[in-house]
């Protein structure tokens, strides 16, 4: 009789997130993701344009229906995201340490990564009191500036700081009302894939949030220049990338966002994060006669 | 008079003899059909003929004047960003429309559709529709599409639904009909054929799927079908009869795949607008996306093409 300690382990597939539902990349590609000492951790996907293409679609049929949710109920799911990381806390700890994190360093990742999804939530319905306004102007007019999501972001998530990075970008996008397609850190990607499980059992509407993994130098032309895409944002970029970046974002007038040398421990929790991905429409009025 | 004569020339053929359909042989037809990789320029002939091959379509019940021009600026001006495309085959309309949409197609080779005979339930006599296919054909429409009687099809009174067409055949004149199957109420891929054949022998030039009203609208399976008894009417009677799937076909990549089956079905006769149509309100842009794609090499946003 076999001892009960001989089990085969069950290894997890990662998986991309588009729509709602974890397929498999269409082109059939992968990455080996492998740890310190030269052992294979997982098979990843190697996302292609096309991958991106069908997120790109996923996120724009959400988008009009995010962007109409109440601002409360946009508060309230991401509260939830945050409950649901809170129960599986010790997931993403581990994973992390699987890809090279001390244990001290990976729990107070996960603890923040929770804390900024809160510290997002509560934003939710309060950006727009801090950001509207009603403006001065020399006639008959009532002139006032409100916000609006800017429509389907692509963003680059940091490489380094893979789960706190990415829900600092993710967390103030969607907040917003903004549905997003974002590409997970290359060297640390298997924390973005369990969190996209973490999405799914939270309320957030199939295709709000898209999650691929692959290789950056593949995808960045393609985030950078797809014409359905509204803002494109980059982190820890080189020259040479940023480059590129604002060039192809040009031909759609994309909003470009550039996030270098941002501290995600400290720097990220403010407002402004919001108002990035927003537009401004202003509104005049006529008053009196 | 015309109508007996036309009458004692066509006899409904018994349809005891139409072959069975083996379901599951389409189904697997079918799916080899969709493993064809068409690219680049090949791609781009596709498109272009897809767009050429399509009958761009509103029938609602808010269609206003203003929509049916709008649509008809889309059918002469599909991307003007884009050299040398064809233009759609028609524009599809309901018949208090038809006069609308010849004012605003004035010049143009574009064929003017009516749907007619009580569309979409064609549930009304006969003497109805028939006026219903002559207010359409007076006001300037050059192809009608009928609908079948699916009610006195389904209860087996096949002699009421050849009659019926024959007689809506005879009031179109020289104008083209197309015969509306409405295969999502049919329900088996034999009735299909079924009906195919009645309203081929019947006199239809065309025999086209759904209303778009039902689901399922076209599928492959039953175009296939459809096909297979266009091909079978030809070899029988020398007849070419063309074929309009419609309804629910709305990206480039299906189009495509249906552009295949029909190559691989009936050969490149029938690979014109003259024999094959889309039935779409749609499609027209996705085509025209991917084209755009095709040369600049950049994903397209629906925001800047014109509406459907």
């Amino acid at each position: 009789m076999a001892k009960q300690n001989e089990r085969i382990a069950v290894a997890k597939t990662y998986k991309i997130y588009i729509g709602g539902k974890f397929p498999r990349t269409e082109s059939g590609r992968y990455f080996t993701l492998e740890d310190g000492e030269g052992n294979v951790i997982a098979n990843m996907c190697r996302g292609s344009r096309k991958d991106f293409r069908n997120a790109v679609v996923a996120a724009r049929n959400a988008q009009s229906g995010w962007a109409k949710t109440s601002a409360y109920l946009r508060g309230q799911i991401l509260y939830r995201i945050a409950e649901m990381l809170e129960g599986r806390r010790e997931q993403f700890v581990a994973e992390l340490k699987l890809q090279g994190s001390t244990k001290r360093a990976a729990e107070k990742e996960v603890d923040q990564s929770i804390d900024r999804l809160i510290y997002f939530a509560g934003w939710a319905d309060k950006y727009q009191q801090v950001f509207s306004s009603v403006n001065p102007v020399a006639s008959s007019h009532f002139n006032f500036s409100v916000l609006e999501p800017t429509g389907v972001v692509a963003m680059l998530t940091p490489d380094e700081s893979s789960l706190l990075g990415m829900i600092s970008n993710l967390a103030p996008a969607i907040a917003g009302g903004n549905t997003c397609i974002a590409l997970a850190s290359e060297s640390m990607p298997l924390c973005a894939i369990s969190f996209a499980e973490v999405l799914h059992a939270s309320d957030v509407p199939g295709g709000v949030v898209n999650i691929l993994t692959g290789l950056r130098s593949e995808l960045t032309s393609q985030f950078a220049s797809h014409m359905d895409v509204n803002a494109v944002i980059y982190c820890d970029a080189s020259e040479a990338v940023a480059k590129t970046v604002q060039e192809l974002a040009a031909d759609n007038i994309k909003h470009v966002i550039g996030r270098d040398r941002v501290d995600w421990n400290s720097d990220a929790e403010n407002p402004y994060m919001i108002r990035d991905t927003q537009e401004v429409k202003t509104t005049w009025h006529p008053i009196g006669t | 008079m015309a109508l007996n004569a036309v009458k004692t020339s066509l006899q409904l053929p018994d349809l005891s003899r139409v072959p069975a359909v083996d379901e599951v042989g389409v189904n697997e037809r079918v799916a080899r059909f969709q493993t064809r990789s068409i690219k680049t320029a090949s791609k781009v002939e596709a498109l272009k003929l897809i767009l050429s091959m399509i009958d761009l379509t509103t029938l609602e019940g808010q269609d206003t004047p203003g929509k049916v021009r709008q649509m008809c600026q889309k059918a002469i001006h599909l991307h003007d960003a884009l050299p040398d495309l064809p233009h759609v085959a028609a524009v599809c309309v309901y018949p208090t429309m038809v006069h609308v949409a010849k004012d605003a197609l004035k010049g143009h080779n574009i064929n003017i559709a009516s749907v007619a005979t009580a569309f979409p339930s064609g549930m009304s006599t006969l003497s109805v529709k028939l006026d219903d296919t002559r207010m359409a054909v007076d006001a300037g429409a050059t192809e009608i599409d009928m609908v079948i009687s699916r009610g006195k099809f389904l209860s087996g009174d096949y002699r009421y639904v050849f009659d019926e067409i024959v007689a809506v055949k005879e009031a179109c004149g020289d104008v083209h009909l197309k015969v509306i199957l409405e295969t999502g109420e049919l329900g088996t891929l034999d009735r299909v054929r079924r009906a195919s054949v009645l309203a081929m022998y019947a006199g239809a030039d065309f025999i086209k799927t759904s209303t778009g009203k039902i689901q399922p609208a076209a599928t492959m399976q039953v175009t296939l079908v459809m096909l297979q008894a266009i091909s079978d009417f030809y070899r029988e009677t020398g007849k070419m009869v063309g074929m309009k799937p419609a309804g629910g076909i709305s990206t480039a990549k299906l189009a495509v795949h249906y552009l295949v089956m029909l190559r691989e079905t009936l050969g490149n006769a029938w690979m014109t607008p003259e024999w094959f149509r889309f039935g779409a309100s749609t499609l027209a842009n996705d085509v025209l996306m991917q084209l755009m794609k095709q040369s600049t090499g950049v994903y397209q946003s629906a925001d800047y093409f014109s509406k459907d």
